[in-house]
């Protein structure tokens, strides 16, 4: 028998047998967990393997059709999410939830509960700054959060659930949008704050180095059921794989091949706006040649979006120039299918897709115009989407379906099928695994790759540094708006590039 | 007894116009600016207006008493806020067509109930004489200043402090600028913008009341040119600052005066052309302050129209 509470307050929780159904789909079968007090569990899985209904089920966002929750040893009813955080369990979702137009203490002052109607700053301030000095790490509390960054953002939503005294801290995918030393730093907070009984924390993560370094148990979720489970030290990566992937067989990344020829895409001495207006990219030089893959590493919101505006052409330039195959560029329709370039922004479904259109339609936006008059070839629209779906492996109804109706993986699989039909010398993409499952991912990396190894010039911008290692020949990291440090990949030193993209290098 | 100030009359005329003209604009943006702050827009407050500045005048001629016909058309403006507060919560409800629908509405059902209304005299707004320290005519009149400017001013001043200093105030931000945090708290999104939406038709009907019991100070069908649609520009001017709709309505107002201001002065060649100022000044000011790169910063981040 284990007890249920810590005496400096964590607090443990069971699921006992937990089943959520959704018609005649179950998304959660049977899951047992049991989280002690004063633990970091990690809980590892794919998405779609059910750790989000999980936690919903555990945070009184949905009701369990069958098992019970064990909070503190006592049976209880999750029936809303008051409930949950009435027992002092909190969550920490993968998308901020502060207000953005509000400053910290703002943020934490009208989280709570039972504010007076009439706010006392003077005194709230100074409640603040006592918490503030009782805890291991802080966060600007007179800035409007807008204006902080991802980490600081992060580390005050872990600070607001402390602030309301919750014990048992739910914390979904908490490092994706931060920089290695960021993650690092709060993970290190975090787990002193668990090693000393005052919270218990269970993490969602894909990232195995977080759950080895900051864990001390895992849970592995498949396809709704539980996978595996065990203490941290005992399990390697490769267990850890097969629990959460199955049986089954994982494609390798095709070889590289060739070596990069001639230069495609070169900007120089560019300067634009940002979205704000207030901050200018400045991008000196930038050359991407046939056959390689340039990576553009970074932390979101250091113009990385602005950049793929500006190769777009929906930014316009106070200065500089593109040249694709050294003539001007302006990302004019007529000039990307002179010059053949191709794009794959980042969330397809809205960047790149009509959402509403069917899926034939969506593939045939970059070729509906080819010659002929007024009319559309729709029966060769219809034939060519036929042949793409099956070569590009897109899972949909009919190709007559609406391309919205589509999973993110299939939606940019479309993308991808469109963009990479015909010859192809210049493909720019951003983030093009945002959100997807293992499968996706590693097909949309095959594609990529093969590319590249085809003879096509390759720019990606990704926030994902272990897609960049995995796939560029050349990374080049950008912050505050300008490229700042460049590397071969396969050279590439993760702390080195963790310090250039934080800005302290 | 008629000292001549000469020019000096001009800008004297544009300060006091400036004052008397920005009224209804102060009313109406504060009115806009809360209801914004929500994450709702309300288009339909021309129509309020109208039908604040028609129910004004009627209690205030059937009462006798000016300010029970101020505290009606604020009543009336709130239950048009409240219905379109209570249709923009469907589902599927657009809240910009629906404000243009209940712009019609209010302006149909003003001139159909403001018939017999046009002829009787309703007793008017005072106003408060701050220059009889003067001897000169054209001061005192000018410093003939309505006491709703002053409760206007207040008000701007309140609702600064309310959306800083007070929960109300915090929670009308949360829900206005994100909706997905307001019930992550568990907020009443609905509750707040439907209180909100109302209250902000009840200030609108207080700056119809004055167009009809003050300023001009007679109801016609004529009565508004348009201070309910400016306003919603006004507001987007001011960057959503209950302060800053103060002055933005006072630098419309003096853009409306300056036509009346030069035609009292004898300009008498175009000075018709400077009536259609304020609406030059919105849209100029809306294109000086607008760009196609970049993001409105201060806009509330679940308003329709900068989402």
């Amino acid at each position: 028998m284990i007890d249920w509470h810590h005496e400096n307050g964590a607090l443990g929780v069971e699921a006992v047998g937990l089943t959520m159904r959704f018609g005649s789909f179950t998304a959660l079968d049977a899951v047992s967990i049991r989280i002690r007090p004063g633990s970091f569990h990690a809980l590892l899985g794919e998405n779609g393997a059910g750790k989000s209904t999980f936690v919903k089920c555990l945070m009184g966002f949905y009701q369990a059709s069958d098992g019970d929750i064990l909070v503190g040893g006592h049976e209880v009813h999750m029936t809303h999410p008051r409930v949950a955080q009435g027992l002092g369990l909190g969550m920490v979702y993968q998308h901020f939830t502060l207000v953005p137009s509000l400053t910290g203490a703002e943020n934490l002052v009208i989280s709570r509960g039972d504010v007076p109607m009439r706010i006392d700053w003077a005194r709230e301030n100074r409640d603040l700054r006592a918490f503030m000095a009782r805890m291991p790490f802080t966060a600007p509390l007179d800035t409007p959060v807008a204006d902080l960054s991802a980490g600081e953002k992060q580390k005050l939503e872990i600070l607001k659930q402390l602030y309301l005294g919750h014990r048992f801290l739910v914390l979904d995918e908490p490092t994706s949008v931060l920089t290695p030393q960021e993650a690092t730093e709060i993970l290190s907070h975090v787990r002193a704050l668990t090693q000393a009984g005052e919270i218990t924390v269970l993490m969602i993560t894909h990232k195995f180095r977080e759950v080895t370094e900051f864990a001390d148990e895992v849970t592995v979720l498949r396809n709704g059921i539980h996978a595996g489970h065990g203490r941290v030290g005992d399990l390697s990566h490769a267990d850890m794989a097969r629990m959460m992937i199955g049986e089954r067989q994982s494609q390798p990344i095709p070889d590289r091949a060739g070596t990069p020829g001639a230069t495609v895409l070169s900007l120089h001495d560019i300067r634009a706006l940002d979205r704000s207006g207030l901050r200018e990219i400045a991008i000196r030089d930038l050359k991407v040649r046939a056959g390689e893959i340039v990576g553009i590493a970074g932390i979101s919101g250091n113009g990385q979006s602005d950049l793929m505006e500006i190769l777009t052409g929906q930014r316009s330039l106070l200065s500089g120039e593109m040249r694709v195959h050294d003539t001007p560029y302006h990302a004019r329709r007529p000039e990307a299918q002179r010059l053949k370039v191709r794009y794959l922004p980042e969330e397809p479904l809205h960047n790149a897709c009509a959402p509403r259109m069917s899926v034939a339609d969506n593939l045939a936006l970059r070729s509906f115009d080819d010659g002929r008059g007024i009319w559309l070839d729709r029966a060769g629209i219809a034939a060519r989407a036929k042949t793409r779906i099956a070569e590009f492996d897109i899972k949909t109804r009919s190709p007559e379906a609406p391309v919205r109706a589509l999973s993110g993986g299939n939606v940019q699989r479309t993308a991808l099928a469109r963009e990479l039909t015909g010859d192809v010398d210049l493909l720019i993409v951003a983030n093009p695994c945002f959100g997807l499952d293992f499968a996706a991912t590693e097909a949309i990396h095959d594609r990529i790759m093969a590319a590249r190894n085809s003879g096509t010039a390759v720019l990606m911008i990704s926030e994902d540094l272990d897609e960049l290692l995995k796939l560029a020949d050349r990374i080049i990291v950008m912050a505050e708006g300008t490229l700042v440090h460049e590397t071969p990949a396969a050279s590439a030193d993760l702390a080195m590039l963790g310090q250039y993209m934080s800005g302290h290098a | 007894m008629s000292a001549d100030i000469g020019l000096w009359g001009v800008p004297l005329a544009i300060l006091a116009g400036a004052i008397r003209v920005s009224i209804p604009f102060l009313f109406v943006a504060l009115g806009e600016c809360l209801t914004e702050r929500s994450g709702r827009i309300n288009l339909g407050l021309e129509g309020t207006l109208v039908f604040g500045a028609m129910a004004g005048y009627a209690i205030s001629y059937e009462t006798g008493n000016p300010f029970v016909g101020v505290a009606g058309a604020a009543l009336a403006g709130s239950l048009f806020g409240l219905f379109h507060g209570w249709i923009c919560k469907f589902r599927g409800v657009n809240d910009i067509a629906m404000g243009i629908a209940m712009m019609l509405l209010g302006l149909g059902l003003a001139f159909y109930f403001g018939k017999g209304y046009i002829q009787p005299v309703a007793p008017d707004l005072p106003a408060i004489p701050l220059g009889n320290w003067s001897d000169i005519p054209q001061i005192r009149a000018a410093l003939q200043i309505n006491i709703l400017f002053f409760v206007g001013a207040g008000l701007a001043l309140a609702m600064w402090w309310m959306f800083r200093q007070t929960r109300v105030g915090l929670v009308i931000r949360v829900v206005g600028d994100s909706a997905d945090a307001a019930r992550a708290m568990g907020m009443n999104i609905d509750r707040v913008r439907l209180l909100a939406t109302a209250a902000g038709g009840a200030l609108t009907g207080v700056g119809g009341a004055y167009l009809s019991l003050a300023y001009p100070g007679s109801w016609n069908e004529g009565i508004s040119s348009g201070q309910g649609l400016m306003a919603v520009a006004l507001v987007i001017f001011a960057r959503w600052s209950p302060i800053a709709c103060f002055w933005a309505a006072l630098l419309f107002g003096g853009a409306g005066a300056l036509g009346p201001a030069l035609q009292s002065v004898g300009v008498s060649d175009g000075y018709y052309l400077f009536y259609a100022a304020p609406y030059v000044l919105t849209l100029a000011l809306l294109i000086l302050t607008s760009s196609p790169e970049r993001a409105l910063r201060g806009a509330p981040g679940e308003l329709s129209i900068t989402k």
